[in-house]
This record gives C-alpha cells, sequence and structure tokens, in this order.
C-alpha cells in the first residue's frame, strides 16, 4: 500500500510541478499577452501536461470530472487518497 | 463553472503533529488577510472591471487563492493528525476542539469566525485594485509573521512558497492597475 502510494505521489509531484509552471504564466501572459516567448513556454508546458495527466490518469483514475477526463469502471474519481492525504 | 483537480498547487509535509502551529495557521484559512479573505475578494470584484486583463487577472489570482485556502486546510489537517486530547489541552487549543473537534473551521488564530466584512467592493477599479494590491502586501507580511512562529521546517517550506506567491500576485495586480488606468485616459480622449 505504502510503496503504491509513493508511486502515485511521484507522479502527482511532477504534473504538480508543471500544473504550478502553467498557472504562474497565466498570470505572466494575462499582463504580457504579446510575449511570444512566454506563450511558446505556456502551450509547451500544456502539451507536458496533457501527456503526463494521461498517464496518470491510467493508473489512478481522473484527475478532474465534470466533462474534463474518463473514467475507467467502476466510477474512480472518490478513490483515497484526496489531495490533503497524499504523503509527500 | 469552476474545476477541481484532484491535486494540491504545492505539496504539503508536516514533521509531526503540532497543534500549537495548527492553530496559528488558522489565521491564513479565516483571517483578515487569508486566502478565503482573498479569493472571495477577487471573485467578488471581477464583474465590473473594465478591461479584459482586469477580469482576467482578477478571475485567475481567485481561483489560486482558492487552491492556497486548501493548503492551509492541508496544513491543518497534517498538524492535527494523531493530536491526543491531552497534546490539545496543553497546546492551548481545548475551546476549539470542544466546538470542532479536529475538523478545520473559518475563523482566524484568534477564534474570530470568518467574515464578509474582511473585504470590499468599492465600485470603482482603481480603488478595488489598490485594495487588492494592500491585501497582496498584508497576507504577505502574515506569512512572515507564521514563520516567525513556526518550529516547523517541512511547514516553513510550504508558508514561504504561498508568501511568494503573495509578492507575484502584488505585481500583477500593479500590472493591472496601469492597464486600467491607460484605459480611463484614453476613454476620455474621445
Amino acid at each position: 500500500m505504502n510503496k503504491k502510494i509513493s508511486q502515485q505521489a511521484k507522479m502527482l509531484r511532477e504534473i504538480m510541478s508543471y500544473h504550478f509552471k502553467a498557472v504562474d504564466l497565466t498570470l505572466y501572459l494575462d499582463t504580457h499577452p504579446s510575449d511570444v516567448k512566454a506563450l511558446a513556454e505556456y502551450n509547451h508546458t500544456t502539451q507536458i501536461l496533457n501527456n503526463l495527466t494521461a498517464a496518470y490518469e491510467q493508473c489512478y483514475g481522473p484527475l478532474t470530472v465534470f466533462g474534463s477526463a474518463m473514467s475507467q469502471y467502476p466510477w474512480r474519481w472518490i478513490e483515497e487518497p484526496w489531495p490533503w492525504q497524499v504523503e509527500f | 463553472m469552476w474545476l477541481y483537480q484532484k491535486a494540491l498547487e504545492y505539496p504539503v509535509r508536516v514533521s509531526g503533529p503540532n497543534p500549537r502551529l495548527a492553530k496559528i495557521v488558522l489565521e491564513q484559512y479565516g483571517g483578515s488577510d487569508g486566502e478565503a479573505g482573498a479569493a472571495n475578494r477577487y471573485l467578488t470584484q471581477r464583474y465590473m472591471m473594465p478591461t479584459g486583463m482586469a477580469k482576467g487577472i482578477l478571475t485567475d489570482i481567485g481561483t489560486e487563492e482558492l487552491a492556497h485556502w486548501e493548503i492551509i486546510a492541508t496544513l491543518f489537517y497534517k498538524l492535527m493528525k494523531g493530536v491526543t486530547p491531552a497534546q490539545i489541552k496543553a497546546a492551548g487549543l481545548a475551546d476549539y476542539y470542544a466546538n470542532h473537534g479536529k475538523d478545520v473551521y473559518l475563523q482566524n488564530a484568534g477564534g474570530v469566525p470568518f467574515t464578509a466584512a474582511y473585504f470590499a467592493t468599492k465600485g470603482d477599479p482603481v480603488a478595488n485594485l489598490v485594495e487588492d494590491m494592500a491585501a497582496e502586501q498584508k497576507a504577505r507580511a502574515t506569512y512572515e509573521h507564521i514563520l516567525n512562529l513556526s518550529d516547523d521546517p517541512c511547514v516553513n517550506d510550504t508558508l514561504k512558497f504561498l508568501r511568494e506567491r503573495e509578492v507575484v500576485h502584488f505585481q500583477r495586480f500593479g500590472e493591472v492597475l496601469d492597464n486600467v488606468q491607460t484605459w480611463m485616459n484614453t476613454k476620455k480622449c474621445f
């Protein structure tokens, strides 16, 4: 159980670091919409994030619902751990 | 519409149970300059902003503050995990525990419940944005006070991340204030 969680936390952590990069670039682009380099970096980060997220969701279920990601059977969204339970 | 992502914005680790510190971090959960106030301030002010940039930044920073609010709750949850009633009593949390047990509650470190009176909508984009900039500085100062009181290096790592975000938000709000003032000046020309 612990091993499974730590592999999950490892994958999650990588997604979190790219996701944070995307958050920070979003705020920057809001006030610098014509920065070509930042926009390319944002699009590149989004592409990496899409790939990492798809790989994670195959193993551990959706990271987002309401139509953003598909789920295997049975409905995997409710599987623990929830974010506050993850041991990093 | 909002989407919930089943991941924190930044990892939360604690060295061990620490009810004294758990109570202190509540200041940023439901305090006057905490994350709930920040999220509600920006997400409430955005509707009447005059430019797309101002509407966008208030939406996005307001959303990021919700993620910070979750990080603070996670700190509290982890710091209270495994704590015994005797430890709670010794840390001065008996009054908190009597009402809430180990649940997180929307209050400040002193026990004052959260109120909408902590933020304003002034019907004036410049007044609102200047309040937002002050709010970021007050939140930064609060994080520094909590860092001064903290004895857990793992918690400090997360607090330092959150402190840094206040500095970035302050910068972005300053840029939006310029954008809104330029918009107001050009509007007068025609």
